[in-house]
C-alpha cells in the first residue's frame, strides 16, 4: 500500500495532518496546561492558549521554528542555569529517541521574567509504526517566578 | 463508476412505516466500474439484499469496511456470494493496535455465539486485508484510505475511477472539539478524502440540538457535514448514516432546509435504492 501523497484528494497546497495531530490540538485547545505541538520534522505545529499565556507570545504571530531556535528565543537552561545544547531538549529527544522525558527547565518569557517549569515531552506514535511528532507540556512552578 | 445506496441508515437497522421511503437498512453501498468490477462499501444490513442480485458473471467482490461496528457489518453472514464455493471475495478494512482484521472480524462478529458459521469456515475464496492510510488499487479502481475521527479505528475512502472521484465517510465527526469549524483545511479530519469529490457521501445523523447531547459518538450534525462539504469543495453531496428515530418526514425537513441554504452544490438525502452515474 502506498504512502498517502500530501494533498492527496486534490489540489491543494496544505497537506491535511495526520488524524491524531488533529485530535491532540484539539484536546490541547481545550486544556488548561501549557501545551506544545511538534510534528515528525520538528517543525512546531500548535501551541495553545495557556502557552501563548506564558511564553508571551501567540500562535498566529509565532514565525515557524525548530524546537532549538524556540529554546534559543527564551534562553532555555536546565535547572541550574547552564546552557541546555540543542540535542539535551526534552521535545528533542522525544522527537528524535522516540522516549519520554521529564525534568525541570528555566525559561524567559518576552515579557522578561524568568520561569522554572517542569518539562514533559512525549513522542506521539500512531498505527503501523508511524511517528507523527511530540507533545511538549509544561507545568508551571509559579512560586518560583522572579524578575530577571 | 455507478453508485447503488442499498443501506443508508445508521445505528441499527429501522424498518417501519415511517421510514418506508428512505429506508431502514444500514451501511451497504454498492459501486461498479465501467468494466463490471464491484466494490462494496459497507457491510450493514443492507448487503444481504445486494447479495441476492449479484450474478455469476461477478468473479470477484472487494468489501471496504471503514469500521467494525455492528451497523457496518451485521450484514456479512447473510451476504451470500460469501457462501458460494471458490468465487474470490477480498474484504479489507482497518485493524486495531493490537489485532489484524481477521482476528477481529473473527471475534467480534463471525464466531459462536454470535453467529453459528465461522469467518474461517465459509466456503467461499475470502481473503483479509488490513488497511493503513494511504493509495492502493483492486480491480477497476483505484482506492485512498485515511483515518478519520470517530472512535476507535475508522478509515473513510475515496475511490477514483478514470478521473471521476467518490468520497465515503459514513462515520465521521469532523467538529469534535474544534473551537472553530471548519477552519483550515489542514486541521479537517477527512479534508483530503473529499476534497473537490464529484460525490461526497456523508454522515448526516444528528440535528445541531441532538448532536449537543452526542458529542463524542463519532457522527456529525447536519450542519457539520455541510460546512464540511462546503470547505472540501464537493460537486454533489449525498446525506447518509440517518438516524434511526428520524423519520422520512423528518430528513426531508433536514435536507430542504439544507437546499434552502444555498449551497453551491445539490444536497438529497441517502435513499435506498438510489443510484448515481460519477463520472462517465
Amino acid at each position: 500500500m502506498g504512502a498517502l501523497p500530501p494533498g492527496a484528494g486534490a489540489n491543494h497546497t496544505m497537506a491535511q495532518m495526520e488524524i491524531e495531530l488533529i485530535l491532540m490540538r484539539q484536546l490541547a485547545s481545550h486544556l488548561t496546561m501549557p501545551i506544545f505541538l511538534y510534528g515528525p520534522d520538528e517543525d512546531l505545529l500548535y501551541f495553545n492558549e495557556a502557552a501563548e499565556k506564558l511564553i508571551g507570545i501567540s500562535f498566529d504571530d509565532a514565525a515557524p521554528m525548530p524546537p532549538d531556535r524556540l529554546a534559543a528565543l527564551f534562553r532555555t537552561k536546565t535547572e541550574e542555569g547552564k546552557r541546555l545544547p540543542s540535542s539535551q531538549l526534552p521535545i528533542v529527544i522525544a522527537l528524535r529517541e522516540r522516549r519520554p522525558v521529564h525534568q525541570p527547565v528555566r525559561f524567559r518569557s518576552l515579557d522578561g521574567v524568568s520561569r522554572t517549569i517542569d518539562l514533559t515531552a512525549i513522542p506521539l506514535d500512531g498505527q503501523g509504526g508511524r511517528q507523527l511528532g511530540a507533545v511538549a507540556i509544561f507545568w508551571e512552578r509559579k512560586e518560583e517566578e522572579a524578575a530577571e | 463508476m455507478k453508485v447503488t445506496l442499498w443501506g443508508t441508515r445508521g445505528s441499527v437497522p429501522s424498518p417501519g412505516p415511517e421510514n418506508v421511503r428512505y429506508g431502514g437498512n444500514t451501511a451497504c453501498v454498492e459501486v461498479r466500474g465501467a468494466d463490471g468490477s464491484l466494490l462494496i462499501l459497507d457491510a450493514g444490513s443492507g448487503v444481504r439484499r445486494l447479495g441476492t442480485v449479484i450474478g455469476p458473471e461477478v468473479g470477484r467482490i472487494d468489501i471496504l469496511l471503514t469500521h467494525l461496528h455492528m451497523d457496518h457489518i451485521l450484514g456479512l453472514g447473510f451476504f451470500a456470494p460469501l457462501y458460494q464455493e471458490g468465487l474470490e471475495v477480498h474484504i479489507w478494512g482497518p485493524p486495531s493496535a493490537g489485532h489484524d482484521l481477521g482476528t477481529r472480524l473473527a471475534r467480534y462478529y463471525l464466531s459462536r455465539p454470535l453467529f453459528p458459521v465461522r469467518l474461517r469456515d465459509l466456503p467461499c475464496d475470502l481473503k483479509l486485508h488490513d488497511v493503513e492510510r494511504g493509495v492502493f488499487s483492486i480491480p477497476g479502481f483505484e482506492v485512498t484510505a485515511d483515518l478519520v475521527l470517530h472512535p476507535g479505528p475508522t478509515v473513510g475512502y475515496r475511490i477514483r475511477e478514470n478521473g471521476a472521484s467518490l468520497a465515503y465517510l459514513p462515520d465521521h465527526e469532523p467538529a469534535l472539539g474544534a473551537r472553530e469549524f471548519p477552519g483550515s483545511p489542514e486541521w479537517i479530519s477527512g479534508f483530503d478524502l473529499a476534497h473537490g469529490a464529484d460525490l461526497l457521501i456523508h454522515d448526516a445523523q444528528y440535528t445541531v440540538a441532538e448532536y449537543s447531547d452526542h458529542v463524542g459518538w463519532g457522527h456529525s450534525a447536519m450542519s457539520h457535514m455541510l460546512a464540511f462539504a462546503r470547505a472540501a469543495d464537493v460537486a454533489r453531496l449525498v446525506t447518509f448514516h440517518h438516524d434511526p428515530a428520524h423519520s422520512d418526514t423528518d430528513i426531508d425537513c433536514f435536507v430542504e432546509e439544507a437546499q434552502a441554504a444555498g449551497l453551491p452544490f445539490p444536497v438529497e438525502a441517502g435513499q435506498e435504492g438510489a443510484t448515481y452515474q460519477v463520472g462517465d
